[in-house]
């Protein structure tokens, strides 16, 4: 019998019936004996001296157990919350704890935790929490923290400079531009998203005196990474008495790789009472206290020979870091952002700077693409509004300055080399599905009819597969970025997979049990994906940056040769043949040329009953593998978008959006296109509907709930047209790149060079998002687009 | 989420809610489908000791033809407006509205009654009783009055209704013989409030002037209100762009309204004009038949 072909099979996710169904089992699910709820109360002002806290009155209300500030917890000798990157030696790397101890820092920033037998009672018992606060005048924009007699969020950072980073050859860029036939130049801010996974996080603090052992649930896209950071930097205990769990975890898009202050307030207090403690988030909680995105503050110019051909990119960033470094913070809107500042295109010089600057609002760090929906934003749109300055339509300004196919691989000025690509064949496909030039036409004759509708591109490569371990050490990474996988063949055949990345909505179960069942011939159902407890898995890195099939899908890979070159050594024995006789097909050994076979079943009852086995081999059959990567993996594409501009109210409708990806071999298809959808519509969402606003002068975040901050919902977007071309990675086992942030990444410059397509020909170059209703109208009357509220 | 802790009754007629009224004075909040007392309640915006259920009271649950007007009681949710045959043939307009409150949940749960009562400014159906010139029915200790919907709203959350009345019903009329009317929503793309919405209803005399015209304006101000000096230019005149582009030139004044995140002052007067012009167009083609 032949055996199913796995791979490349649009399967639907065996983990969604129990996800639609309501038998998912979150952090927030679990209930353990005896279990203590956190409450914890949070600063009402941006930025404020603590002279005072009272807590004897919420003591004493009603089922109140225990009452905690961050002296408590410093006086503990609780650490500080490190940061998991460097950026030059010398980056500022002002103190975290978990709980404010001498002065708050942005609106949210936590100064005590009441602790209750119900949730109820540590609620009301927190509002009896007494805090005195001097308040300091705030800065919550991040050029504005950067201006002589700014305030100072940290004194550690004078000036509010975290640091100053920069990437490229100056001078040649600045030579090239003043040179350059044609210079195009923007100003603008990528703004600042809220994620807003739909389970906001959660975590439980379980700790057992008995063993002295400490459990932590927690919402976390990387158990492993939360473990050694609470065990080794911020409570001291041994990273062996510490595991961490995350179950089920619904939706990230970065905001849990990060270690939390709530992961260590529940894991102390735990270990302080001596009962689990809980705490989830509300909504509104969530706004305040998960990571932010992006949030930078840009001057870009891009220059161009007569023939349109790019002769280079200068860029300016300031990067808002919020009020303090989050996990990853540092490497985002540098290394993640920089180095990808040559997009699809032969650039011969960029030179890029980026401020990181402190401010009194939460903190920000990787969201959906991190860096790489910024770089694409710069380079995209500059690409775009040159065509439309030096009259050239904007793909073919685009195909000019393509990377050509053979020749990769290819050297960027900005550290990154592409080891694949075929820039054009996707952006032709896409116009193709498009219908690209009829486009035009139709534009032109609506625009007769007083109609704007806009075309808009977006042509992105990211850099994925996070990452071979030596370059993370070079670029400052505090941690090696390989991944891990055991494979446990049971003695009836059926398999247990454990990887160290972690699903939270990406389908890993149903993706890495495709390639195990493919590659073992045996029936999806005979395997099972174990991720997201350190007491199961080998130590992994988790899941962010597209990067688990690329790197924990090849860790599989690599451990499924180990578990078939024993299994064809036990073959060998029974069939008693020598091993290159055997040839592994639909799950049986088969003797080459015969019928002779023993199938993957009967071989693993052998490994664990071992009557009639060969001589010196070991019995079992489980095996291990930790894959470091060669090199990023490159997926790429070309977006296209229609939108429709209402010319009275300035509203866009998104008409059309066309996707063509080369995520690299693609395991599932179905998940694959599931992961492009929902990358658009986040980066629509920014394009269009969401932005973070803080007022300037209290430092309050005004858009604190879903009433104020918008989020793409079905009827914002069209039905999205997606198309594939498939370049495999020719570095990793399985040609796999990665496909979680591609649709994020191309969606956001595409809807916008749409929006100012339509609108070009009104003297229209630049809107700010999102692009409001108001901007644009507002844009369509030559006033200003930032300066108001929305 | 976790509201203040408070105490809940349930009244099983009018006269036990408004005694529980009388009792509790200030203390207490009426609840009704609750959709938008309990987000608040849950954020301790707002926390009431006690809370009066009055959402057993089976005689403000419905929809009757009476004299040429409907007479929704307060419990109607929105969607039994929404899918309501009477309405759609007598009163198309109240469930076009309907339809275009929250989601298929808001309108399972919120009243017509808690809404009006609630009077939040960027409501959907302040516009759309106004345009039909509605009479809310109040209930109180000294029995029941009619208040005429122009007269109803004063200002942001804050209505007619005196301390210790209950809105009891809402009457529309049954649209006229070559009347129309329609309701435009811009809706804030988070909350889907209305950032205005613009409700007109026009009559057509013999000759195919408008006899009559409303416009009920909600989202634009801290109260709905009535664009009486572009109602007033319109009659007698046919809808066209020329009447009116006169007729709705400066209909607003900018510093009368809103600006808040969703929309400035200046854009919000901006939306009153295409939105009225457009609603306006409408209902004309709709008298029209």
């Amino acid at each position: 019998m032949e055996a199913r072909a796995y791979i490349g099979a649009p399967i639907r996710r065996v983990e969604d019936r129990r996800f639609v169904t309501g038998r998912g089992r979150y952090t927030d699910d679990i209930v353990l004996p005896g279990m203590l709820y956190a409450w914890i109360v949070r600063s009402p002002h941006a930025h404020a001296r603590i002279r005072a806290i009272r807590t004897e009155k919420a003591r004493q209300h009603p089922g109140v157990v225990a009452v905690f500030t961050g002296k408590d917890m410093l006086d503990d000798g609780v650490g500080s919350l490190p940061t998991g990157w460097q950026i030059g030696p010398d980056m500022k790397e002002p103190p975290h704890y978990a709980l404010a101890v001498d002065k708050v820092r942005y609106v949210g920033d936590g100064v005590a935790v009441v602790i209750a037998e119900t949730k109820a009672a540590a609620r009301d018992a927190a509002e009896l929490v007494e805090v005195d606060y001097e308040e300091l005048p705030a800065v919550v924009d991040a050029a504005e923290a950067l201006k002589e007699g700014a305030p100072l969020v940290h004194d550690e950072a004078p000036g509010n400079l975290c640091y100053v980073w920069e990437l490229g050859d100056r001078e040649a860029t600045d030579r090239a531009l003043a040179t350059a036939h044609h210079v195009t130049k923007l100003e603008f801010v990528n703004q600042r998203l809220i994620p807003n996974a739909i389970e906001p996080r959660s975590a439980i603090g379980h700790y057992d005196p008995g063993r002295d052992e400490l459990t932590l649930y927690t919402s976390s896209q990387n158990p492993h990474l939360i473990r050694l950071l609470l065990s080794a930097f911020v409570l001291k205990i041994p990273e062996h008495k510490v595991r961490v769990i995350s179950p089920d975890v619904g939706g990230g898009f970065g905001s849990k790789i990060f270690h939390y202050p709530e992961e260590v307030i529940c894991a102390w207090s735990s270990r302080k009472l001596g009962r689990p403690v809980k705490w989830t988030a509300v909504r509104s909680e969530s706004f305040v206290s998960d990571a932010h995105g992006r949030d930078h503050i840009t001057t870009a110019e891009m220059g161009f020979d007569r023939d349109g051909r790019i002769v280079g990119l200068r860029v300016r960033t300031i990067a808002n870091l919020g009020a303090y470094l989050s996990t990853f913070a540092p490497g985002v809107p540098t290394w993640l952002y920089g180095t990808l500042l040559a997009g699809q295109y032969k650039t011969p010089h960029i030179h890029v700077e980026v401020k990181g600057v402190f401010t009194n609002t939460t903190p920000v760090d990787a969201y959906r693409g991190a860096g790489r929906p910024e770089a694409t934003y710069v380079v995209e749109r500059l690409v775009d509004l040159a065509a439309h300055e030096m009259g050239l339509d904007p793909a073919e300004l685009r195909r000019r300055n393509f990377i050509q196919p053979d020749e990769f691989p290819y050297q960027t000025p900005v550290v990154l080399q592409y080891d694949s690509g075929n820039y054009e064949g996707a952006l032709n496909k896409a116009l193709e599905m498009a219908d690209y030039w009829k486009l035009r036409e139709e534009q032109k004759r609506a625009r007769e009819q007083g109609r704007l509708i806009g075309i808009g591109l977006s042509c992105y490569i990211e850099a994925c597969g996070l990452a071979p371990s030596k370059v993370a050490g070079a670029i400052g990474v505090r941690a090696g970025l390989y991944e891990s996988a055991a494979i446990r063949v049971l003695p009836t055949g059926k398999v247990q997979v454990f990887t160290g990345t972690h699903s939270h909505g990406q389908g890993h179960e149903t993706t890495f049990a495709q390639i195990v069942a493919h590659e073992l011939g045996i029936p999806l159902e005979d395997v099972e994906v174990i991720h997201g407890d350190t007491a199961e898995i080998p130590f992994g890195m988790g899941t962010y940056g597209s990067r688990s099939l690329a790197t924990g899908g090849s860790a599989i890979y690599r451990a499924l040769e180990k578990v078939k070159a024993k299994a064809r050594k036990i073959a060998a024995h029974k069939l008693e043949v020598a091993e290159e006789d055997l040839e592994f097909r639909n799950g049986q050994f088969i003797v080459k040329g015969t019928d002779r076979a023993i199938s993957f079943g009967d071989i693993a009852l052998t490994a664990y009953v071992p009557h009639d086995y060969p001589e010196g081999l070991e019995p079992g059959l489980e095996e291990n593998a930790f894959y470091d990567p060669a090199n990023f993996t490159f997926p790429f594409g070309a977006h296209l978008s229609v939108v429709e501009v209402d010319p009275e109210t300035g509203r866009v409708k998104l008409l059309r959006y066309v996707a063509v990806d080369d995520v690299g071999r693609i395991i599932n298809p179905m998940i694959v296109e599931g992961q492009i959808h929902g990358g658009v519509a986040q980066g629509v969402g920014q394009a269009l509907l969401e932005g973070a606003i803080y007022d300037r002068s209290s430092g309050q975040l005004l858009t604190g709930s879903l009433l104020d901050y918008a989020l793409p919902r079905a009827d914002d977007l069209p039905s999205f047209e997606v198309g594939h071309q498939e370049t495999p990675c020719p570095h990793n086992p399985l040609g796999a790149k990665g496909a979680g942030e591609a649709g994020t990444i191309a969606a956001t410059a595409c809807v916008v060079n749409a929006v100012v397509d339509a609108l070009y020909h009104l003297g229209v170059r630049d809107i700010r998002m999102p692009l409001t209703p108001e901007r644009v109208w507002r844009a369509m009357r030559g006033l200003p687009t930032d300066g108001h509220a929305s | 989420m976790i509201p203040q802790t408070f105490e809940y009754k349930k009244a099983q007629t009018i006269d036990e809610a408004l005694a529980l009224l009388r009792e509790h004075g200030d203390e207490a909040k009426v609840l009704a489908g609750g959709h938008s007392l309990i987000p608040l309640m849950k954020l301790r915006l707002s926390t009431p000791e006690l809370l009066i259920d009055i959402g057993g009271i089976q005689e403000l649950s419905e929809i009757r033809e009476q004299d040429g007007r409907i007479e929704l009681g307060a419990l109607v949710t929105h969607r039994t407006i929404e899918f309501s045959e009477l309405l759609k043939q007598k009163c198309p307009v109240l469930p076009e509205a309907a339809a275009q409150i929250g989601d298929p949940q808001v309108r399972n749960k919120g009243t017509i009654g808690g809404s009006l009562a609630h009077a939040d400014p960027a409501a959907d159906y302040p516009a759309v009783v106004l345009a039909l010139d509605a009479e809310i029915e109040a209930t109180g200790p000294d029995g029941r009055r009619t208040i005429p919907v122009r007269d109803f709203f004063q200002g942001l959350f804050t209505t007619a209704l005196r301390p210790g009345e209950l809105l009891t019903r809402v009457r529309v009329p049954v649209m006229p013989p070559r009347s129309g009317a329609a309701y435009l929503k811009f809706p804030n793309p988070a909350s889907r409030y209305a950032v205005v919405g613009v409700a007109a209803f026009v009559k057509l005399a013999p000759d195919d002037t408008c006899a009559e015209v409303r416009i009920g304006i909600t989202g634009a101000a801290a109260a709905a209100f009535r664009a009486t000096e572009a109602e007033k230019r319109l009659v007698g005149k046919t809808i066209d762009d020329r009447t009116l582009t006169a007729a709705l030139e400066d209909m607003v004044d900018p510093d009368d309204l809103l600006s808040d995140l969703a929309a400035t002052a200046e854009y919000r007067a901006h939306l009153c004009h295409v939105l009225t012009r457009r609603a306006l167009r409408q209902a004309f083609e709709r008298a029209h038949g």
